[in-house]
């Protein structure tokens, strides 16, 4: 039953992911895109990571995605921009390329990683808020992880800064 | 989940880091190209989360296991990964702004200025 | 019946389903009540009558501009997207149907507290988010897909409000979910109704509204849901005089009908969950029955009653809560004018986000403060950040005086005057027969 409900998920969003790079206007990627990420954050909850999952809806498909629709709409207001792919001469290299990609990993990592069994908790569940609960992520994130984490701001800093200077119009 | 094997998860993992990889070979528009760097980067978040929950969980003996027993390496390197996709986002779609406010076409094989 | 219901109790899915239509169906009663408040109190607010003539008072009238909306021809325009035409106003209801399901409607005490609330997970804050971000893709395809210019531009000016309101709207619940350490809205709700700021023995409920910061924080969360349900002053992707009808421009029949509804029900759904963050929710008054009982005597059966009266009916007063923010909404509907582009970014990106923001500083310099030294250090430091506030914006008011000098006088005079005239309508008189001469 659980191994059904799993290969649903997993086939949709393979098939969402196929779609963002198979359909013609930007618009439908960017939608195949969104459907895939909230499938992802759908099997992020089934691995009990439930705060990631959560995140995920918000950062992705409530931000990213959202800025990504709103720049391909903004473009095709102004005017007439070719979107639209005009040539096809590395389309089947490239496919070639990417099967050839996944058989290799998916060889390098079937043998070694097949027989991992499913998760189970032997030992006494820790006291207090479960696996994927905020509470063990925020701690880890604030004590043992607090340099990278500081680190992680200053980068989005940057990134505001540096995209504010691009967008800025100069006024002349 | 229990009953699903870890290598389901990595299946999908991989198979999406595939066709994210082909998708930025393949296509010409950036704003697409962009989103199959969003693809892979989650194909990686969904491993990076499946190994951390099917790693065997023990804790030390006879200690008593509180919030701190967790082992949640895998959920912060996903945040992290989270972050570094919004900044990547932000900075990118202002250049690919910048672009089209240069010249009316954007199509990765025309950027060749550089090249000389 | 009684078997039935122990049937229900002991599948989960069928609990989880009784739980969700409990939670839906009163929403879906109060929203037309809702439609029909605003168009009688708005005629009332502007000197009219409003919608009279169906039922009594009107009552019915929504009823009756449903069935009228249910029966319109469905006129699908040429060159839409028509996967998208067709999902956009089933997204614009999934906020609306999906948030409600971390909100509990009664007491833990109460006898309804077995269906309430629908899912209590512990990520609850950040599902209200994100289940509200949701929104947004409505608005957009809306706007996308009705290959109307209008139209999208609407869906431009949704999308850009929405993140930017979002952010000072997370801020401000991160402010609450800090104060109380949790992001469960179930534990954020009962933490309220402890006593006053801790102290013991006071009959009054701590309400998140009470505490100063707690109350910048509810007033960023109501602009911020203003401009999230896309209301007046905030309903730019809709302003009819610029954009005909903005993102519904090209809807008809039901699927306008779902984009009203979804208005509607957003509105009451987001005020309950203003209620439980800020107002308590369940509670009916911020005043502990028992307490009072025993500081005097005289008042008990009155009290007994009152609190008798409090558990039973939480949901109709989580419901009241709502309905009364809805009044609010018509209120400044009726009040403000329509915010410019220009404005509508300058409050959310440089007043709210950075009131939130420091909100949000100040906060966690209460915890460690009142952790580390107590609760009378935290509150000198709220007083000495509050004096710091007001000499710097008293400073800063006065320097800005004396650099610009009736700016805005001499910008939008369009023609030039003779000089004695300018002087005179610089120093602020009224020169009647001013002689005009052309620039």
């Amino acid at each position: 039953m659980n191994l059904l409900v799993f290969a649903v998920l997993a086939s949709a969003a393979v098939l969402a992911a196929l779609g963002v790079i198979l359909s013609k206007s930007a618009i439908r990627s960017a939608l195949s895109l969104v459907l895939n990420f909230m499938l992802l954050a759908i099997l992020y909850f089934t691995l009990h990571s439930e705060t990631l999952g959560v995140l995920q809806v918000v950062v992705y498909t409530g931000a990213i995605m959202v800025l990504f629709l709103f720049v391909i709409m903004l473009l095709s207001t102004q005017g007439n921009i070719n979107l639209t792919e005009s040539r096809d001469v590395k389309k089947i290299v490239g496919g070639l390329a990417g099967i050839s990609l996944a058989a290799l990993i998916g060889v390098q990592i079937y043998l070694p990683l097949a027989s991992v069994p499913a998760p189970q908790f032997h030992a006494p569940q820790p006291i207090g808020p479960s696996y994927g609960a905020p509470e063990p992520l925020g701690l880890a994130l604030f004590t043992r992880y607090g340099y990278p984490f500081e680190t992680v701001s200053l980068l989005l800093m940057i990134g505001i800064v540096g995209s504010i200077m691009l967008a800025k119009r100069r006024v002349r | 989940m229990t009953g699903v094997p870890l290598i389901g998860y990595l299946a999908l993992s991989i198979l999406m880091f595939c066709i994210g990889a082909v998708g930025v070979v393949i296509r010409r528009n950036p704003i697409v190209i962009f989103m199959c760097i969003e693809l892979m980067l989650n194909a990686a978040n969904l491993a990076f989360l499946s190994f951390a929950r099917y790693q065997p969980w023990k804790p030390a003996v006879g200690q008593i296991p509180t919030v701190n027993a967790y082992d949640v390496r895998g959920q912060v390197m996903v945040v992290f990964v989270m972050a570094v996709a919004a900044a990547e986002v932000a900075v990118g779609l202002g250049i690919l702004m910048a672009i089209f406010r240069l010249r009316d076409r954007v199509d990765v094989d025309d950027l060749n200025t550089l090249s000389g | 019946m009684k078997s039935v219901w122990d049937w229900i109790l002991d599948h989960q899915l069928a609990l989880a389903i009784v739980k969700a239509i409990v939670w839906i169906l009163p929403i879906f009663v109060v929203m037309p009540l809702t439609i029909w408040l605003e168009r009688r109190l708005l005629g009332w607010m502007q000197d009219r009558l409003g919608p009279n003539r169906v039922g009594p008072f009107g009552l019915l009238q929504p009823v009756a501009d449903g069935a009228k909306l249910f029966f319109k021809e469905e006129i699908l325009p040429k060159g839409i997207d028509l996967l998208s035409y067709i999902l956009a106003p089933a997204i614009m209801l999934i906020p609306p149907l999906t948030i409600g399901a971390v909100v509990p409607f009664a007491a833990p005490n109460s006898p309804l507290a077995i269906l309430t609330p629908v899912s209590d997970i512990n990520v609850g804050v950040l599902y209200v988010m994100a289940m509200s971000s949701i929104g947004a893709y409505g608005l957009v395809l809306a706007g996308y897909s009705g290959n109307n210019k209008y139209s999208l531009m609407g869906g431009l000016r949704a999308s850009a409000q929405l993140i930017s309101y979002e952010l000072a709207m997370g801020t401000s619940i991160a402010c609450v979910a800090m104060a109380v350490g949790t992001l469960k809205v179930s534990s954020i709700v009962s933490a309220q109704q402890t006593s006053f700021y801790g102290i013991p023995n006071v009959w009054i409920h701590n309400w998140t509204i009470f505490s100063p910061f707690g109350f910048l924080a509810f007033v960023i969360f109501l602009i911020c849901m203003v401009a999230e349900t896309n209301r007046p002053p905030f309903d730019l992707p809709e302003a009819e005089n610029e954009l005909v009808a903005g993102y519904h421009t090209e809807y008809s029949s039901m699927k306008f009908a779902s984009f009203y509804m979804g208005e509607y029900l957003g509105m009451l759904v987001f005020g309950t969950v203003l209620a439980s963050l800020f107002l308590g929710g369940y509670d009916f008054l911020p005043i502990d029955w028992k307490m009072m009982a025993l500081h005097n005597s005289g008042t008990a059966p009155f009290a007994n009653f009152m609190e008798r009266i409090t558990i039973d009916f939480g949901p109709v007063f989580l419901l009241a809560k709502a309905v009364g923010l809805v009044v609010f909404y018509i209120w400044i509907r009726a009040t403000l004018p329509r915010l410019r582009y220009d404005q509508l970014m300058n409050l959310g990106w440089k007043v709210l986000l950075p009131a939130a923001t420091g909100n949000l500083i100040l906060i966690s310099a209460w915890i460690v403060t009142t952790t580390q030294y107590g609760v009378g250090a935290g509150w000198g430091l709220v007083f000495a950040v509050f004096v710091i506030a007001a000499i710097v914006v008293t400073l800063y008011r006065r320097q800005k005086k004396q650099t610009s000098p009736q700016f805005e006088a001499r910008t939008i005079r369009m023609v030039q005057l003779k000089p004695h005239v300018e002087e005179a309508v610089d120093q602020g008189s009224d020169p009647t027969n001013a002689e005009v001469v052309p620039s």
